[in-house]
């Protein structure tokens, strides 16, 4: 997965163009933690067609309110810089769910 | 294939399942420990933890650290699936996940833990992750030099409370009690107390939270006079205690109570199912801690071995033998049990040693003798293929005469 932060996220995301997921993780935030290796597993399977990114949001808080992500975990998944789907908190972001939207981003 | 068959399996990863699993794996039962997402449970994201003895003032997430450990050292089996169906009735409990894998096991703690109740009001879930939280320290982090509001006024309430301080402007608790009526411990309400970030609202409750894709403000019912205010916040926390991880506990036979906690004996933690037994957050109980999960963790293991010890003896001494079992239920206060044991030896004996004898002490073997409605001693009961043939109660003056009768039954059927 591609770590971004503040200063990458608009070319690597905005600009990039594809479908790509965008994981909001902290190093406090156990269920986040908890996700990652499922996370690692789909972004091995999914790859190639979707782009994995993983954003710090201790580094780059500003990054994260601008994306309204004001919870974690939180996914957003964007087609061509447009955000299209999105989940936040630990209730919603399953490994089920996410494998869902990235089924209907592929 | 034969799938191998557990000695005992855990549902659940917290603090009460990780004790269990310590407890037996140090009884040398064949142990699994089944978690769905983290270890620790909801103690992994409780920051501040200052009531477990012996370790001052840890973390959450490092205590729970430290049990994984505890745990993993010890050998125990530990998996991570989501247990989706149980068949808990039979001798051999049946778990099955999500992965649809199945599991075995002879004996089953459930301690699937509790998750955070929700207000239930509106813009609470379409809000959920902006700004809405159940986990402090999880989303703390986004709140640095912000305004928000905590809801509750438990233990969870003000010990979040105070951790948010560490990051937000101001943290404000809203309290349904009147003023200075806090429910959380009296050493969290004094440090709360003396921390120039936390004010409070009392008396009241939250109507509504409202906001544009994120939080912006919060609508407060003053519970005396109804009158309703609206307050700007960047962020609801919201410690209004749990709900027990049981859904797929239900319509399984085991007691579930109306708001679906497991209901067990406080002194053993056994369930109305044989063989299953509850410890943590999800059983039913009156108080709620790291601690007390840990202790019923304890006992529902020692219980748990308590009870393979006496199906195994039942099984090898009762059930399993291929000649007919005379079981004695006997009492080491009762006189006239010890003589019908000692009865039986000897009739037995003389007539060629038709029956095997199993002696079984009703006080420790409580819950076997309720099984075969056993409620006095001496009783004597005949058992043939594992059945129960016939049995001798209350009044022995023809036990001889009996039993001679049972051992020439018993040798006609032989022939």
């Amino acid at each position: 997965m591609l770590e971004v932060n503040k200063e990458t996220f608009e070319a690597e995301v905005l600009n990039a163009g594809g479908a790509i997921a965008v994981d909001w993780w902290s190093p406090q935030c156990e269920p986040c933690k908890e996700l990652m290796p499922e996370v690692e597993a789909m972004a091995g399977k999914y790859g190639a067609s979707i782009k994995f990114c993983k954003v710090n949001v201790v580094e780059n808080r500003r990054l994260a309110l601008a994306n309204k992500v004001l919870g974690l975990p939180t996914f957003l998944f964007f087609k061509d810089g447009q955000k299209v789907a999105e989940l936040a908190g630990p209730e919603a972001c399953t490994p089920e769910a996410i494998e869902a939207e990235l089924k209907k981003l592929a | 294939m034969m799938t191998e068959i557990y000695d005992l399996i855990i549902v659940g990863g917290g603090p009460a399942g990780m004790t269990a699993a310590i407890y037996g794996a140090r009884a040398k039962m064949r142990t699994l420990l089944i978690e769905k997402a983290k270890h620790g449970g909801q103690a992994a994201t409780t920051e501040e933890v200052e009531n477990w003895p012996g370790a001052g003032k840890t973390t959450g997430p490092d205590l729970m650290k430290q049990f994984r450990e505890h745990t993993e050292h010890l050998g125990v089996e530990m998996i991570k699936e989501d247990v989706a169906r149980v068949d808990l009735q039979g001798d051999v409990k049946v778990i099955e996940t999500r992965k649809g894998n199945r599991y075995e096991g002879r004996a089953v703690i459930l301690a699937p833990g509790a998750h955070p109740r929700t207000l239930g009001v509106k813009g609470e879930g379409p809000l959920r992750g902006k700004g809405v939280s159940y986990c402090a320290t999880c989303d703390a982090d986004f709140f640095t030099e912000l305004d928000v509001v905590v809801v509750g006024s438990g233990d969870a309430a003000v010990e979040e409370s105070l951790y948010l301080t560490k990051f937000c402007e101001s943290v404000t608790m809203i309290v349904l009690h009147p003023e200075g009526t806090m429910d959380a411990n009296k050493a969290s309400q004094e440090r709360a107390y003396a921390n120039p970030k936390i004010k409070y609202v009392w008396q009241s409750a939250i109507e509504e939270i409202k906001g544009d894709g994120i939080v912006e403000s919060v609508v407060l019912k003053h519970l005396g006079t109804g009158e309703l205010t609206e307050m700007p916040t960047n962020g609801v926390f919201i410690f209004i205690g749990t709900v027990p991880n049981t859904e797929f506990l239900k319509d399984t036979g085991l007691a579930l109570d109306p708001r679906g906690y497991i209901l067990a004996d406080p002194e053993t933690m056994a369930t109305n199912l044989d063989g299953v037994f509850a410890a943590g957050d999800a059983r039913q109980k009156w108080l709620r801690q790291i601690v007390t999960a840990a202790s019923d963790g304890a006992i529902a293991a020692c219980a748990a071995e308590k009870y393979l010890a006496e199906e195994e003896h039942l099984r090898s001494e009762v059930l399993e033998p291929k000649e007919p079992v005379l079981a004695v239920f006997w009492s080491p206060a009762s006189k006239e049990s010890l003589d019908v044991l000692s009865w039986a030896e000897q009739a037995n004996t003389a007539a060629g040693g038709t029956f095997k004898l199993a002696r079984i002490d009703l006080y420790k073997s409580a819950r076997l003798a309720k099984r075969y409605g056993v409620t006095q001693v001496p009783s004597v009961l005949l058992f043939v293929n594992g059945e129960v043939v016939d049995r001798l109660e209350g009044n022995f003056d023809e036990f001889t005469h009996w039993l001679t009768e049972k051992t020439a039954v018993a040798a006609a059927n032989r022939r």
